[in-house]
């Protein structure tokens, strides 16, 4: 593909901190490389920013290679921009052209407060998993891997949902800033496994109970979580974290 | 977990919705057969029988009870998460995203309120004159068959009846396979088998309701 430079309009969402009220603002950078990743765009607008004595865009960023799910912008109207199974860090700027303008925001939900600019709170997640996202092991030396038989086709099905990165962008997605495909995700890597069946029922009523708690809404199976997760987790994890949930509202005491 | 905790949490609401969702597919079903009777063009003989079970007899009057919990049920909980899940996003988004859904998927809400407005107006050209004439218990009914020839010829009603169906059939593309996802069907095949199931019945069903009008309208049944 070849390499081309490009002067870009950014409209970017600006808020001071969780209390205030934010606003977009309008910027221009300039000679931007179509080799350079989105991130590394929003770098030079925030040397830019500093250059002229203004406070730098604060957003949320770690590997910048895809995998930890830090990253978490909603570019033009989808999270993580127009590629499909991509994050913001593995965006490149080829898929913009010059004078485009890009209206770039944070994920929107009450239950990801925003703390500055396009950086959300998403220690929910993180709440969810602690309510519930575990196995138990015995002490002592640790397990050989191979020790426990597992179905080829289980511990596939196992690993894809164990893809989920936790970045959000699902609830980001989601009409219903609905959590369900991260928690689906999440419950079906477990339950799919001999490891995960211990705590098998205790586990799904513990994380939807979390997750409600946090003020995440009801899912209604519309889809657009699964369209846009770049890690392409299937929303039939939805419908198996349903049956894993009736079926432990109707057997458990 | 207690039976409450169940149904307060966001998957027992949405179990609800999913089993009453599949309990009025079914009331559809026996709606739409037994209407069914009137294209035996006989000047409504066969339909009055049909009708005349329906209405005259214990057993079907006392599952009309559970039908209207169903109703009730169905069309109070979608409303409360319709409210519920608006409510979680208090800042919404400048550029909405609309390529990873389908419009109907999303328009839930509006579309059970085109049908429970469709559904208020039937009542009241057919249900409630009859069950009023009936006091309400197992008197004499009106003729249903004349009701429709009645109501079927004003150019306006037969229009709203058509817009009613078209919401059904949108609420049904979206609902149908929806509410077997959400009872936990996550078996490829019988998901796959569900989706086609369920564009079928949603373009059936109310094709076959909205023809009732349609072919009281033209005359093609006298």
């Amino acid at each position: 593909m070849e390499h081309y430079h490009m002067n870009l309009n950014l409209k970017v969402w600006r808020q001071k901190n969780n209390q205030s009220k934010g606003e977009f603002k309008l910027y221009r950078v300039e000679n931007i490389s179509s080799e350079m990743s989105f991130l590394e765009m929003f770098d030079v607008l925030n040397e830019q920013l500093i250059r002229d004595g203004e406070d730098p865009v604060t957003f949320d960023h770690d590997c910048r290679e895809g995998i930890c799910g830090a990253c978490s912008m909603y570019i033009n109207g989808k999270p993580h921009g127009p590629w499909q199974a991509n994050t913001t860090c593995q965006l490149h700027m080829r898929a913009f052209k010059d004078g485009d303008t890009i209206v770039v925001e944070p994920w929107r939900a009450n239950a990801f407060p925003v703390i500055k600019d396009l950086m959300v709170d998403r220690s929910a997640f993180d709440r969810i998993i602690q309510a519930g996202g575990y196995i138990s092991v015995n002490t002592g030396n640790a397990v050989d891997g191979n020790a426990l038989p597992i179905e080829k086709d289980k511990a596939d099905s196992s690993f894809a949902a164990a893809m989920c990165i936790g970045c959000g962008a699902c609830v980001a997605a989601c009409k219903n800033s609905s959590a369900m495909l991260f928690l689906s995700a999440k419950v079906s890597h477990l339950a799919l496994l001999p490891q995960g069946a211990p705590e098998r029922k205790t586990r799904v009523m513990n994380m939807v109970a979390q997750m409600d708690k946090e003020g995440f809404g009801a899912c209604t199976n519309t889809g657009a979580c699964e369209a846009t997760c770049p890690k392409e987790i299937s929303i039939s994890n939805i419908a198996r974290l349903n049956q894993e949930y009736l079926m432990a509202s109707l057997t458990a005491e | 977990m207690t039976w409450k905790q169940v149904f307060i949490s966001s998957v027992g609401k949405k179990l609800v919705m999913g089993l009453t969702g599949i309990f009025l597919i079914l009331f559809l079903i026996v709606h739409a057969g037994l209407n069914a009777c009137i294209w035996a063009n006989d000047g409504g003989e066969m339909f009055l029988h049909a009708a005349h079970f329906m209405g005259g007899n214990w057993v079907p009057r006392i599952l009309e009870i559970g039908l209207f919990v169903g109703f009730i049920l169905h069309i109070y909980q979608g409303y409360l998460l319709t409210v519920e899940n608006r409510k979680k996003r208090s800042v919404g988004y400048a550029v909405a995203y609309s390529d990873g859904s389908k419009w109907y998927s999303r328009s839930m809400g509006l579309l059970g309120t085109l049908i429970l407005l469709f559904l208020i107006m039937h009542m009241s050209h057919f249900w409630f004159p009859n069950r009023s004439n009936q006091g309400f218990l197992l008197g004499p009914e009106i003729n249903l068959y004349e009701k429709m020839k009645t109501e079927f010829s004003v150019l306006w009603v037969v229009i709203v009846y058509v817009i009613g169906c078209i919401s059904l059939a949108y609420h049904l593309a979206h609902g149908f396979q929806s509410a077997f996802k959400t009872l936990g069907v996550h078996n490829k095949k019988y998901n796959k088998m569900l989706v086609s199931i369920g564009y079928g019945f949603s373009v059936i069903v109310p094709l076959v309701f909205a023809m009732m009008p349609i072919s009281f309208y033209f005359k093609w049944i006298q």
